[in-house]
């Protein structure tokens, strides 16, 4: 009888197709976070809203109309007309556009060079510690949207240099965030046994360190995103973003906010659109932390 | 046996850890993890090392691989001072020496499968053909006593014994000479322990390796060792041949230690020395000989001078006052 369950226990072990990494059980918890596969379906709706614009909408995004100006809502202009008698929804989803390449590439940038500068100060550590961390200090001694309007002042305004400016501005929080998780991997034993085995520092730091950091790094990116979104936004509301006639949310609530009173909807749905994703990419990365983090695991 | 057939000879290490503080964190003393250590492991041969947790046996054994920074002395490996090898050299003697760790659980990248695990230290080394690289992972995999089918697993699905045997292939994949066996077995069950020691001395004798092995179980090191080294607050106080040792232990340390090692027999009466007090701070070890605070032969001289470490016949070296007449 007891044979019989040690032969059957067996099995279920060698079954290769109860194959299970990491990655899979995180994936597994995923699935199960309902708040994530909210905010990933918010996410998802604004994306596929971006790359089908010109499908979905027959207006041109700057097609002025004089003569229907400030028009609400109805079945022509779904979302109403902005000072310039432009179609909103237009406007609004290829805004989209903007507002997620912008997210994107800020934080691509400021993942990449915080994650390089966090991995040096962590492993090297003495002085290359010593400098990288104080420059992260300094630079967080300012309000990031004080930094960013100080770089655009410098670099004059425009899109670009405003996904420049955030990416800069979010450098450190990846910088400390990559630095702190390489200072715990590197006291791990199976780093030590790399090193015993006469790896070189660049392979035990990418193919043993960084592997093991990327749940931070992911999680830290999805909230970074929502962060970027909405620092675009501010600078594009003060004018230091993307420039009229850019169909940028932020930049069309500085336009609109005169006729807050007279057509509300100009200010609503842009603003609506800037909750909503930051929304959806807080919701996706809390989700995240919450399938990534190995405290979690059993 | 013979001398010349030395494959590892430490003389005098040292590895201090300074201890930082006050207002501009200045050096105000010294932990002495290893404190002037010598000995030699003859090639082929098994050197245990005991000792209670903290006296330095893991620092020893990670000083010698240059794991962590010697402070002082010289490890010749081959007749190769490790401790003066540029890095890139010492990457490269690094095939010849590896090691085994503690805890099969830790020491083990959970992001890679068995079989990365086990190919990597051959690509570091320089095997480039891929097929290559897996026939000899499934090759070795069985010589642990796990089959091929296990290489496409993580080691979160192994058990620690399992686990275990994948870490000593690990350190098998480069045919190394000399294997550091840091506490091997103490993080498994009792019933689990025996079987991977087993496997140690069957691959032992099949690829003639010679182990420093670093355990404070006085049995298993009996269980394994040909001579066993005993250390005391970073400093080796007596190191003869296994049966030597165990019938005629000259250090009131060792004898203490010898003394609690149970019996299996109810009716055996033992006189067990219980010693008094705690082992001192490696920060402010007791001058002269360490022990002096807690030897119950304490004389005035252990107090003043630290013993010379001197064979006493037989190849039995011990420090102590107690034999220097």
């Amino acid at each position: 009888m007891s044979q019989v369950m040690l032969e059957e226990t067996q099995k279920t072990a060698v079954d290769p197709s109860a194959a299970s990494g990491p990655w899979r059980d995180a994936w597994r918890r995923l699935w199960r976070h309902k708040s994530a596969i909210a905010g990933a379906l918010i996410i998802l709706l604004f994306i596929l809203l971006a790359v089908l614009a010109p499908v979905i909408t027959s207006h041109p995004w700057d097609g002025k109309d004089l003569y229907n100006r400030l028009k609400p809502p109805s079945s022509e202009n779904w979302l109403g007309t902005d000072g310039l008698g432009r179609d909103l929804f237009t406007r609004l989803i290829y805004g989209a556009r903007i507002s997620l390449f912008v997210g994107f590439f800020a934080v691509m940038g400021s993942m990449v060079v915080g994650s390089l500068m966090g991995i040096l100060a962590g492993y090297y550590g003495r002085w290359v510690d010593m400098l990288i961390s104080r420059i992260f200090d300094i630079m967080l001694a300012f309000p990031s949207i004080l930094l960013a309007i100080a770089i655009v002042a410098i670099l004059g305004p425009s899109l670009e240099n405003a996904i420049l400016a955030i990416a800069i501005v979010n450098i450190p929080t990846f910088g400390r965030l990559v630095r702190s998780t390489v200072l715990s991997i590197k006291e791990e034993d199976y780093i030590m046994a790399a090193r015993a085995q006469g790896m070189k520092d660049a392979r035990i730091i990418f193919h043993h360190i960084l592997p093991n950091s990327t749940a931070p790094i992911i999680v830290q990116a999805s909230l970074g995103i929502a962060t970027a979104i909405l620092e675009a936004a501010a600078l594009g509301f003060l004018g230091l973003g993307a420039q009229p006639p850019q169909p940028e949310w932020g930049t069309m609530l500085a336009e609109s906010k005169d006729y807050i009173q007279k057509a509300p909807w100009t200010v609503v749905f842009p603003g609506l659109c800037i909750m909503l994703t930051v929304l959806g990419f807080n919701l996706m990365g809390d989700g995240l932390r919450d399938a990534l983090d190995p405290k979690m695991k059993q | 046996m013979n001398q010349a057939q030395e494959l590892l000879k430490v003389n005098h290490l040292k590895k201090y850890y300074p201890v930082r503080g006050g207002v501009i964190s200045t050096t105000q003393a010294y932990v002495k993890a290893v404190d002037d250590v010598s000995f030699s492991v003859r090639k082929g041969e098994t050197l245990g090392l005991v000792g209670e947790s903290g006296c330095g046996k893991s620092t020893t054994g990670r000083s010698i691989l240059r794991l962590v920074e010697p402070t002082e002395g010289e490890v010749l490996f081959d007749g190769v001072d490790v401790t003066r090898l540029s890095k890139e050299n010492l990457r490269k003697l690094r095939r010849d020496m590896q090691m085994i760790f503690q805890d099969p659980y830790a020491s083990l990248n959970p992001r890679h499968t068995v079989e990365k695990i086990l190919s990597e230290p051959l690509k570091v080394h320089g095997v480039s053909s891929r097929k290559e690289r897996q026939e000899r992972v499934e090759k070795m995999l069985e010589v642990v006593g796990l089959n091929r089918s296990h290489a496409k697993r993580y080691p979160h699905e192994f058990s620690g014994g399992q686990r275990q045997r994948i870490g000593i292939a690990r350190a098998l994949m480069l045919n190394p000479k000399l294997i550091v066996a840091d506490e091997p077995v103490s993080a498994l069950d009792v019933s689990i322990q025996s079987q991977v020691l087993n496997l140690l001395q069957d691959l032992q004798e099949q690829f003639q390796l010679t182990y420093l092995f670093i355990a404070h179980d006085l049995s298993v090191v009996r269980h394994i060792s040909d001579r066993i080294g005993v250390m005391y607050l970073g400093r080796i106080i007596e190191l003869a041949d296994r049966d030597e040792l165990f019938e005629n232990p000259m250090h009131p340390y060792t004898q203490a230690l010898l003394s609690a090692v149970p019996v299996a027999d109810p009716d055996f009466k033992r006189e067990q020395i219980i010693l008094q007090g705690d082992v001192p701070s490696p920060a402010n070890p007791p001058g002269g000989c360490a022990f002096h605070t807690r030897c119950p032969h304490v004389m005035d001289i252990c107090k003043e001078a630290r013993p010379d470490f001197k064979d006493e016949g037989n190849e039995h070296f011990v420090s102590c006052h107690l034999y220097n007449r």
